[in-house]
């Protein structure tokens, strides 16, 4: 298979000729070229539930969740056919031109695409069957549904984008979606301003996506992702431009990458985005939005990939993620809202995903990514379920759910063990591979340069990484299952419309790691390598065989991990003092505070700007606004008085003039008229004669 | 042919019929008067028809259908004349004044 595709891109390469020729393993046929529906059909769902959704049956609902269907189908299709026959190829249609670089729409059916259609159609259309349940009595149902689908719409506008500037725009639309979502309840100041917390954090990422779409696309003269390819193809001699340019380029998507898929340090917007309705927590922390800059790392992944270009930005990338994945795990241990343990976990596992790109295991990463979707959507879900029934966030008021809701509790707990990375569950396999891809950094990786030092590194941190994720998975499993209720509700399982859908993506959590497994099934890597890139499969390190050795201290990582948390959680205690008993002294301060990050953004960053800037918008309102404002009014003033003057002077002696005039006229006139026929005979007479008179003198 | 003395008639006669209508104060006279103008008109129209030789006598022919409608303008002129002496007693245009508004 592998050796078939190489040959067909070397086909390929020799028929592509840029430009408007799209570069095919196989164009897809109908169900490619009509893919185009893919992203305008949710786009326009959404203004549809704006305007008609309140008089449909279910209020808006019908609409999005045919929408999703419609999505999960597509996916699926176009997964099975792309299964088949690898399918690459971009669609665009030209819209607008900056100089001779055209701006254009379309849409991309290929490898990687295809995964994400199938993530967000599949985990999207189960969390808006769950939504219906979740949301019901809410006031703004209709609206709710309308951003939802939004959401999902922007999210696929971004996948499907063939260049940067459609890219941007989905990127932008998720970005605002999610602020709507966020605030979904504004009425507490707390939420809006976590909506504006992610939508200002992102802008800051934004930039750096901006300046790097720009540094690349004007050092390719094209805003086409295929363009850009194909220089990377040729090699850094071939395009002395791009490779000039490709490592800061390279840096500023990464930077943008960071904000969307919150690496640290701008990780602190999602936490808070747990201010959202849950449902949201679990499309935007499964299979949308986080996983854009994910998503942009590995749609120009040859770019970081290919020596000469943007591949030193691969160390900042590996660090990064590194970082990103061990910190905020720990954090996770520490939180007593089940939907923020939720959070830091999400951040962690992206870590794993961001730092897998940086180790150049492009399958790697988007493998944990796509069984992510399914196991993290689950867990949310999974604690949405629990919050509507105990009306609580925190896990101080669960525990003892077990008997009480056995459906959400069985597909949390194997959402958890996916999660964990036990065998055979999804996360093994995905979080194996991404170990696997550390260790041949280790070894591999840019050893001149100490590589293999950081490769190693990573490695351990990773594997630290895996027992923290039991570890605060037992955690919360505990917490909230086990032990005795101390909430003030009366707990109750949720109805089938939110159960079933923990049912789909409990099986999706359990055997989507199947798909994967090195050496024997080999389906999804060659999926996201269907790529329209010469030699793809080269640029990426891939395990050809299961790493026992690796799988085997990983999985006693978690199995440590798990113990671990059962023996400090598991014993029921009664009060919340006593369960807090466990502290390390020193790291819990650090961990409650977030490792003060967010103290030192609103303290060193945003204070200091905000008072000086407050005073010059101050000032600037006081003395230059003002003033134009009152120039304006003094000069209304004299123009009315102008006017007025005019009005009664000039406009009104004119009428009055007029006026007079008819009268006058009409009183001599009227002497004339004395009825007497004489009289007129007199005057037509005399007047003919003056005539006559008048034309003989004249010749 | 010399033409000035038909000319000098028909404007003599002309003159007179105005003078009439502008002077006299019954309306029959005044009628009259106009009948005058009439045949003034029609002495110019022969005149001249002879004058420049008409081949289809146009002029005599006009002068033929002048005196045809001045015939109905007198039958329905003295008949007005007769209903307003009628209900005025009186054919004086001095005091036909209605026309005044």
């Amino acid at each position: 298979m592998l050796a078939l595709l190489t040959n067909v891109n070397t086909l390929i390469l020799a028929t592509e000729e840029g430009g408007q020729a799209a570069e095919a393993l196989s164009d897809g046929g109908t169900l490619a070229s009509l893919a185009w529906l893919i992203p305008v059909v949710p786009m326009v769902a959404a203004f549809a539930i704006v305007f008609f959704g309140k008089r449909m049956p279910y209020k808006g609902w019908d609409i999005a969740i045919a929408v999703m269907g419609f999505e999960a189908l597509y996916g699926t299709l176009l997964l099975l056919s792309h299964i088949s026959s690898p399918i690459a190829k971009d669609f665009s249609v030209e819209i607008a031109k900056i100089g001779n670089m055209p701006i254009e729409w379309g849409w991309s059916v290929d490898g990687l695409s295809i995964m994400m259609y199938f993530v967000v159609g599949v985990v999207g259309f189960l969390v808006f069957v769950y939504a219906k349940g979740y949301m019901e009595g809410d006031v703004r149902f209709t609206w709710f549904f309308a951003s939802f689908t939004l959401f999902a719409g922007g999210m696929l506008v971004l996948v499907s984008a063939p260049n940067f500037i459609q890219l941007i725009v989905g990127w932008e639309l998720v970005g605002v979606a999610s602020w709507l979502l966020i605030g979904h309840y504004w009425e507490e100041h707390e939420n809006s301003s976590a909506a504006i917390k992610a939508f200002i954090t992102n802008k800051v990422a934004d930039v750096g996506l901006f300046v790097g779409a720009i540094m690349i696309s004007m050092s390719v003269g094209s805003f086409r992702f295929s363009d850009v390819m194909h220089a990377i193809e040729g090699g850094a001699a071939e395009a002395p431009v791009l490779a000039q340019f490709a490592f800061w380029g390279g840096l500023a998507l990464f930077i943008g990458a960071m904000g969307k898929s919150a690496q640290f340090p701008l990780h602190v917007w999602l936490p808070d985005a747990m201010a959202g309705p849950t449902p949201v927590s679990a499309l935007m922390h499964a299979a949308t939005m986080v996983t854009a800059g994910i998503y942009l790392i590995g749609r120009m992944f040859p770019l970081y990939a290919v020596e000469g270009f943007a591949d030193e930005v691969r160390w900042v990338i590996i660090i990064v993620g590194a970082l990103t994945l061990f910190l905020t795990g720990l954090i996770a241990l520490v939180q007593d809202d089940i939907k923020k343990v939720l959070a830091y976990s999400t951040l962690s596992q992206l870590g794993y995903m961001m730092a897998a790109m940086g180790a150049g295991a492009y399958t790697a990463g988007l493998f944990h990514l796509f069984t992510h979707a399914f196991f993290k959507a689950l867990l949310f879900l999974g604690a949405g379920s629990v919050i509507h029934s105990v009306h609580s966030n925190n896990m101080s008021d669960m525990g003892g759910l077990r008997k009480k809701m056995p459906q959400t509790f069985w597909t949390f707990v194997i959402g958890s063990a996916a999660l964990a990375g036990i065998f055979p569950l999804a996360g093994f396999w995905s979080k194996d591979e991404i170990l696997a891809s550390f260790e041949y950094a280790g070894g591999h990786y840019t050893t001149a340069q100490g590589g293999a030092a950081l490769g190693t590194a990573v490695l351990w941190i990773a594997i630290a990484g895996a027992f923290v994720t039991a570890f605060y998975m037992t955690r919360t499993v505990w917490l909230t299952f086990f032990g005795t209720y101390k909430g003030e509700a009366h707990p109750h399982e949720s109805p089938k419309i939110m159960t079933y859908p923990l049912v789909g993506l409990a099986i999706g959590a359990a055997f989507f790691g199947l798909i994967n497994m090195p050496g024997i099934t080999e389906v999804f890597t060659d999926l996201v390598g269907g790529r329209a890139f010469a030699g793809f499969h080269d640029l990426e390190h891939h395990a050809d065989g299961l790493n026992l050795v690796l799988a085997f201290v990983g999985t006693l990582a978690a199995g440590l991990g798990i113990y671990l948390g059962w023996r400090i959680w598991g014993p029921d205690r009664a009060t919340q003092a006593e369960r807090d008993t466990f502290r390390v002294n020193g790291l819990y301060p650090v961990l409650e505070n977030k490792y003060y990050i967010d103290d030192f953004y609103m303290d060193g960053v945003i204070r200091p700007i905000r008072g000086p800037m407050a005073r010059a918008v101050n000032w600037f309102n006081g003395h230059v606004l003002d003033f134009i404002v009152n120039g304006a009014g003094l000069l209304a003033k004299a123009v009315g008085r102008l006017v007025y003057w005019f009005d009664q002077r000039g406009l009104d002696a004119a009428i009055n003039a007029s006026g007079a005039a008819t009268g006058a006229g009409g009183g001599a006139l009227r002497l004339l008229q004395t009825g007497k026929v004489q009289q007129y005979a007199i005057l037509i007479f005399a007047a003919t004669v003056i005539l006559v008179a008048g034309l003989v003198i004249w010749f | 042919m010399m033409i000035s003395q038909f000319i000098i008639v028909g404007a003599a006669l002309f003159s007179l019929g105005v003078y009439g209508v502008l002077t006299r104060r019954n309306a029959v006279l005044v009628l009259l008067s106009v009948e005058l103008m009439l045949a003034a008109v029609n002495i110019n129209f022969v005149a001249f028809d002879v004058y420049v030789n008409d081949q289809i006598a146009g002029g005599q022919i006009f002068s033929l259908f002048i005196i045809a409608v001045a015939a109905a303008e007198v039958g329905i002129g003295l008949a007005i004349v007769l209903l307003i002496f009628r209900n005025r007693h009186s054919a004086n245009v001095d005091e036909l004044d209605l026309m005044k508004l």
